[in-house]
C-alpha cells in the first residue's frame, strides 16, 4: 500500500462520524428510534445530512446535554430522554449510541440503562440497545457495524435451530436491500436481513406522519438469529468482531463474502446461497447475467482503458474496483477515509485475474489527498458519492454517483449497486456517461455514437 | 398510526391565538428526547461566520462537526471561496487523552501556508471544551508567527443553543473590528449585518443602497471579507437583519464606537421598502429619501402586476412557517398576507418573548404559535390546519412531503434569491410552483378528500 504524505489537517473529509452509521443501522430495525446520547447538535446535523440523501424523515432523539450535564454527568438527561421518547413514539426498541461528548465525560451508559430499566421498566417498555460510538475513533462504518453487532449481542436469544439464514448486508441502499430480499425469496431462504431500512428510509407518501415508519428487521426474527443455519456477512474489509462473529461464537456458521457488486462477486454470492439452500441458481438470474454480458460486449470499446478514481466506504470501493476491472476500466486509485487496514487486500482480491494492474490504494485520506493523487495518476472518471463533485468539476471529469451520500440528485436511495441488475445499471450509466462526454466535447455533434 | 398527545413539558411552548391571554415559554434548553429541530452552539457560530470567504475556518474536534457543515450554505462569494472548504483537526483517541493543542498548531501552520487566508477562525467543539485545550494561547502563538489574526470561537456544542453560538461568533468578529484603516469612509456609510448572501441576495441589497447614494463598508457576513470587517467601525450606521445572529456585534460597536444600529428585514415588499426608508430617515437627507421612494416606486411598478397574477391562484390557501429566527417569520407573515394567503401556524427555533408577542399581534385568531418544535408536533399542526404550503428548512421538508404538503425552502441551503423586491417575486413563484403542482392529486391526503 502506498501512502500519501501525511498532513495534519483534514480537508474535505471522505468519511463521516461514527454515531451517524449507528443511527442509520438502528433505523433499519422494526419499531426502533435511534437515540444519541450527547448534545442536541449531533442529532440535528446527522438528521439533516441523512435527509438530504434519502429525502425521508428520520427522527433521531437526543439527550440534549447542556453544560451542567457535561460536568455532573448525562445520566439524568439520558433517562428523561428515554422516558419522553417512550411516551411520544411508543417504540419497541430504542437504540442508544454515544457521542464524543459522553464518551469523554465517561458516562457509563450500560449502567445508566440498567438503572433506568430498574426504575421505570414495565412489561411493555421498549428494549434498550446501546453501542459505544465515540466520533474520535473510526468512521460511520465502525458505527454501522458496531450497532449491528450490539443489536445481535443484546437481543438475540438462545433459540432452537431453524432453517433460516442471517444476512448482515452492510451499508447498502434501500434498493440493494430490496434486491437482497428478492434473492433470498428466490432461493427459498427465510432470511433475517439486518438492518433493513428498505421501507423505513424509502417509504410511500402517507396520510399521517408515522411515529416510526413501518418496516425494519422484525424484532422477533432478531431474537431467533442464534438458531439460524448460517450467517452471511457482506463486505471485504469487515472488522474482526461483528454481528457475524458474535453469532459464530454461539454456533451459527459464518460465511463472509464481498458486496456482490459486478459479475464475479455476484456469482460468488449466488453460488454461496445455492450451496446453503441446496437449490440451483434461479433461471432469471442467469438470464440477467446473460443480458449483462451481452451489454458489456456491446459497450466495451467505449470504455476500455479508461482510468477511474473510486472512493467511499472501503467495502463499496473494493466491490466497485472489481466491477470496473471487469468492464475494462482501470481503477487506478481506490481511496477511503476509513482505515480498516484491509482495503488493499479487498481490492486485490476483487481484481484478481482480470489483467488489471494493482491500483494505488489509500486508506485514511481526505479529498485533498484524493484530488492530488488523482491528478498525479491521471483519471478519466470519478466514481463515488456526491462529495467528490467539487473536485470532479474542477478537473472537468464526469462523476458517477454511487453510495452515500448523494446530496445533489434525487433518488440516491433507489440506486441499485448489487447483483447482475445493479451491475447492468452501473455499466449503462458509466458507458453512457463516457459517450455523452465524448459527444458533447466534440464539435461535430454526432447523432450516432 | 395516530399521533400521541403532546409531552406535558412542551405545552407551555405552544400557543393558539385567541384561546387564552398570550403566554409562551421560550429561550430554554431543548427537552431531552423531544427531537428538537435545533442544532447547537457550534452550529450558531458556524452559520454566522461561514460566509467570510477569505478566512480559514478550522473546526477543532473530531470529524463530524466539520463534515456536516462542509459547503452547507448557499452563501455566494464574488471572489475567494475558501469558506466552501471543510477543515478539521479530526481529533483521534490519543489527542483526546493527551490534548489537541499541538495538532491544532500544526494544522493551522499547514493550512495558513497552503491557503494564505486573511484571517483564521478556530471553532471549539464539545470535546475541546472538555479536554481543556487552550485555544486562546495556540491562536495567539500562530497569529504572531503568521502575521494574520487567528481567532478562537468558543462554540462548544453543549454550552447552550444556537443563540449562544451567534454570540460566540460576534465576539470573534468583535476582535477584528477596529483593527483596520477607516480613512476615506464617507458620511453616508453603512455596514450590512445579518445577510448571508444566499443566492446573491446581498448584491441586490447593496445595489439598492448604492442607488440611494449610500456607501457600503462591510458585508457581515455575506460575501464577507476580513479587511472590510477590520475597518467597519468607520461606518456611520449598522443596518442589522436577522433577529439574533449579528445584533450582539452591533451592540458591541455601539458601545465601543458609538455607531448606531437599525433593525430591518429584506423579505417581503413592505419590509424591504421600510428597510430603505429606515436608513434614509436615519441620515435625514431629503435627497436620499427621494431616491429611496423613487426606487421603491420603480420596483413596485414591475412587481405588483406580476404578484397580482399569482395572488389570483393562491388567495385563500393556508401557509405554515417554521424557521430558525423569529424575525424572518414576521416578514413571511406579511408577505403571505400580500398575496392573500392565511398563515395558520408560525414558529421558530430560537425566538424571544418579544418576538412571539409580536407574532401574536400580527397573526389571525386561531393561528398556532410555537417555540422549539419537533417533527411530531409540526406534522400534527400541518394536518390539523390542513395546510397548503409549509415554509421551513431541509429538516422540515420531509415532514411536509411525507404528508403531501407543498414546501418552500427558506433556509440557508436554498439556491433561490428570496430577499428584496425581485426576491418577493421569486418567493411567490416558489410557493406557486409547489402549491399548484399536480402531484398533490395523487397523495393520500387529497385522494381521501375526493372520495
Amino acid at each position: 500500500m502506498s501512502k500519501m504524505p501525511h498532513y495534519t489537517a483534514t480537508t474535505n473529509a471522505c468519511k463521516l462520524c461514527r454515531p451517524l452509521g449507528a443511527s442509520i443501522a438502528f433505523r433499519g430495525i422494526e419499531g426502533c428510534v435511534p437515540f444519541l446520547h450527547g448534545s442536541q447538535g449531533c442529532a440535528t446535523y446527522m438528521r439533516r445530512y441523512i435527509i438530504s440523501h434519502f429525502n425521508e424523515p428520520i427522527d433521531i432523539a437526543s439527550s440534549s446535554l447542556g453544560e451542567k450535564n457535561a460536568i455532573y454527568g448525562g445520566g439524568p438527561n439520558l433517562k428523561l430522554g428515554l422516558k419522553n421518547v417512550t411516551a411520544k413514539y411508543a417504540p419497541r426498541l430504542i437504540g442508544v449510541a454515544t457521542t464524543c461528548l459522553t464518551e469523554t465525560i465517561g458516562d457509563n451508559v450500560p449502567m445508566i440503562l440498567a438503572e433506568y430499566a430498574r426504575e421505570f421498566g414495565q412489561a411493555d417498555s421498549p428494549f434498550l440497545v446501546q453501542v459505544s460510538t465515540p466520533s474520535y475513533a473510526g468512521t460511520h462504518m465502525e458505527g454501522f457495524h458496531g450497532a449491528v453487532k450490539a443489536v445481535v449481542e443484546q437481543l438475540a436469544e438462545a433459540t432452537a435451530p431453524h432453517g433460516g439464514l442471517n444476512l448482515l448486508c452492510g451499508f447498502v441502499s434501500p434498493a440493494d436491500i430490496r434486491w437482497l430480499r428478492s434473492v433470498m425469496d428466490d432461493f427459498g431462504l427465510p432470511a433475517t436481513i439486518l438492518p433493513d431500512y428498505s421501507d423505513t428510509l424509502d417509504g410511500p407518501a402517507l396520510l399521517d406522519y408515522p411515529l416510526i415508519p413501518e418496516g425494519g428487521t422484525p424484532l422477533a426474527d432478531i431474537r431467533k438469529m442464534g438458531g439460524a443455519r448460517a450467517t452471511v456477512e457482506l463486505g471485504a474489509t469487515l472488522p474482526a468482531e461483528t454481528g457475524g462473529t458474535v453469532l459464530a461464537q454461539r454456533g451459527v456458521k459464518l460465511y463472509r463474502t464481498g458486496l456482490p457488486v459486478g459479475i464475479r462477486a455476484t456469482d460468488d454470492f449466488l453460488e454461496l446461497l445455492a450451496a446453503i439452500s441446496g437449490r440451483d441458481i434461479p433461471g432469471h438470474h442467469l438470464a440477467a447475467r446473460g443480458r449483462l454480458v451481452d451489454a458489456m460486449v456491446d459497450g466495451h470499446k467505449y470504455i476500455f482503458g479508461k482510468r477511474a478514481v473510486v472512493y467511499g466506504e472501503e467495502d463499496l470501493v473494493a466491490g466497485l474496483a472489481g466491477m470496473l476491472a471487469e468492464i475494462g476500466v482501470h481503477p487506478v486509485l481506490c481511496a477511503s477515509g476509513g482505515k480498516s487496514g484491509r482495503m488493499a487486500e479487498g481490492v486485490a482480491a476483487a481484481i484478481r485475474g482480470l489483467d488489471c494492474a494493482m491500483p494505488t490504494v489509500l486508506e485514511d485520506v481526505d479529498f485533498y489527498d484524493i484530488e492530488g493523487q488523482a491528478k498525479e495518476l491521471g483519471v478519466d472518471l470519478v466514481v463515488g458519492h456526491s462529495k467528490g463533485y467539487a473536485f470532479a468539476r474542477r478537473e472537468n471529469l464526469p462523476l458517477i454517483r454511487v453510495g452515500f451520500p448523494i446530496h445533489d440528485r434525487i433518488g440516491g436511495q433507489r440506486i441499485l449497486h448489487l447483483g447482475y441488475q445493479g451491475a447492468q445499471g452501473l455499466f449503462d450509466l458509466i458507458t453512457n456517461t463516457v459517450i455523452e462526454k465524448k459527444q458533447s466535447d466534440s464539435p461535430v455533434g454526432y447523432s450516432y455514437m | 398510526m395516530s399521533t400521541l398527545p403532546l409531552l406535558k413539558e412542551r405545552t407551555s411552548q405552544i400557543h393558539r391565538k385567541g384561546t387564552a391571554p398570550f403566554e409562551l415559554d421560550c429561550n430554554k434548553d431543548s427537552l431531552a428526547g423531544a427531537v428538537s429541530q435545533r442544532a447547537c452552539v457550534f452550529c450558531g457560530s458556524r452559520v454566522v461566520l461561514y460566509p467570510i470567504a477569505d478566512a480559514l475556518h478550522l473546526v477543532h474536534g473530531p470529524i463530524g462537526c466539520a463534515v456536516y457543515t462542509w459547503d452547507i450554505r448557499g452563501a455566494l462569494s464574488s471572489g475567494p471561496e475558501l469558506h466552501r472548504l471543510s477543515f478539521s483537526t479530526d481529533l483521534q483517541e490519543l489527542d483526546v487523552i493527551f490534548g489537541g493543542e499541538k495538532k491544532l498548531e500544526k494544522a493551522l501552520d499547514e493550512l495558513i501556508d497552503r491557503h494564505r487566508p486573511k484571517a483564521a477562525f478556530v471553532y471549539s467543539t464539545c470535546i475541546v471544551g472538555l479536554i481543556g485545550d487552550d485555544l486562546e494561547a495556540v491562536c495567539k502563538k500562530v497569529s504572531a508567527a503568521k502575521g494574520i489574526p487567528v481567532l478562537p470561537v468558543q462554540s462548544e456544542g453543549f454550552k447552550g443553543n444556537k443563540r449562544a453560538g451567534y454570540e460566540a461568533a460576534c465576539q470573534a468578529m468583535g476582535r477584528l473590528v477596529g483593527t483596520g484603516d477607516t480613512e476615506g469612509i464617507g458620511r453616508h456609510s453603512i455596514n450590512i449585518l445579518g445577510d448571508f448572501n444566499l443566492a446573491g441576495e446581498i448584491w441586490l441589497i447593496r445595489e439598492y443602497f448604492t442607488r440611494m447614494g449610500i456607501e457600503v463598508i462591510a458585508n457581515i457576513t455575506g460575501d464577507g471579507r476580513v479587511e472590510d470587517i477590520r475597518r467597519c467601525h468607520g461606518a456611520a450606521l449598522n443596518v442589522v437583519q436577522c433577529s439574533g445572529a449579528t445584533m450582539d456585534l452591533a451592540n458591541m460597536m455601539r458601545e465601543r464606537y458609538g455607531i448606531p444600529a437599525v433593525r430591518v428585514s429584506y423579505f417581503g415588499v413592505e419590509d424591504m421598502a421600510e428597510a430603505l426608508y429606515t436608513v434614509a430617515r436615519h441620515f435625514g437627507d431629503p435627497a436620499m429619501m427621494d431616491k429611496a421612494r423613487a426606487l421603491v416606486k420603480a420596483e413596485l411598478a414591475t412587481l405588483l402586476p406580476e404578484l397580482a397574477r399569482y395572488r389570483k391562484a393562491l388567495a385563500g390557501k393556508k401557509a405554515a412557517i417554521y424557521v430558525g429566527g423569529a424575525f424572518k417569520a414576521f416578514s413571511l407573515v406579511k408577505a403571505f398576507r400580500l398575496i392573500g394567503m392565511d398563515v395558520v401556524m408560525v414558529g421558530s427555533q430560537t425566538g424571544t418573548k418579544e418576538d412571539y408577542l409580536e407574532l401574536a399581534e400580527i397573526t389571525d385568531l386561531g393561528t398556532i404559535i410555537v417555540d422549539d418544535s419537533n417533527p411530531l408536533e409540526l406534522s400534527s399542526f400541518l394536518k390539523e390546519k390542513d395546510v397548503d404550503v409549509f415554509v421551513g428548512g431541509v429538516k422540515e421538508r420531509p415532514i411536509a412531503y411525507k404528508l403531501g404538503v407543498a414546501f418552500c425552502d427558506h433556509n440557508h441551503e436554498r439556491k433561490e434569491m428570496l430577499a428584496g423586491f425581485a426576491g418577493m417575486l421569486n418567493f411567490v413563484r416558489e410557493v406557486y410552483g409547489s402549491v399548484m403542482s399536480p402531484v398533490w392529486k395523487f397523495v393520500p391526503r387529497r385522494m381521501e378528500k375526493r372520495s
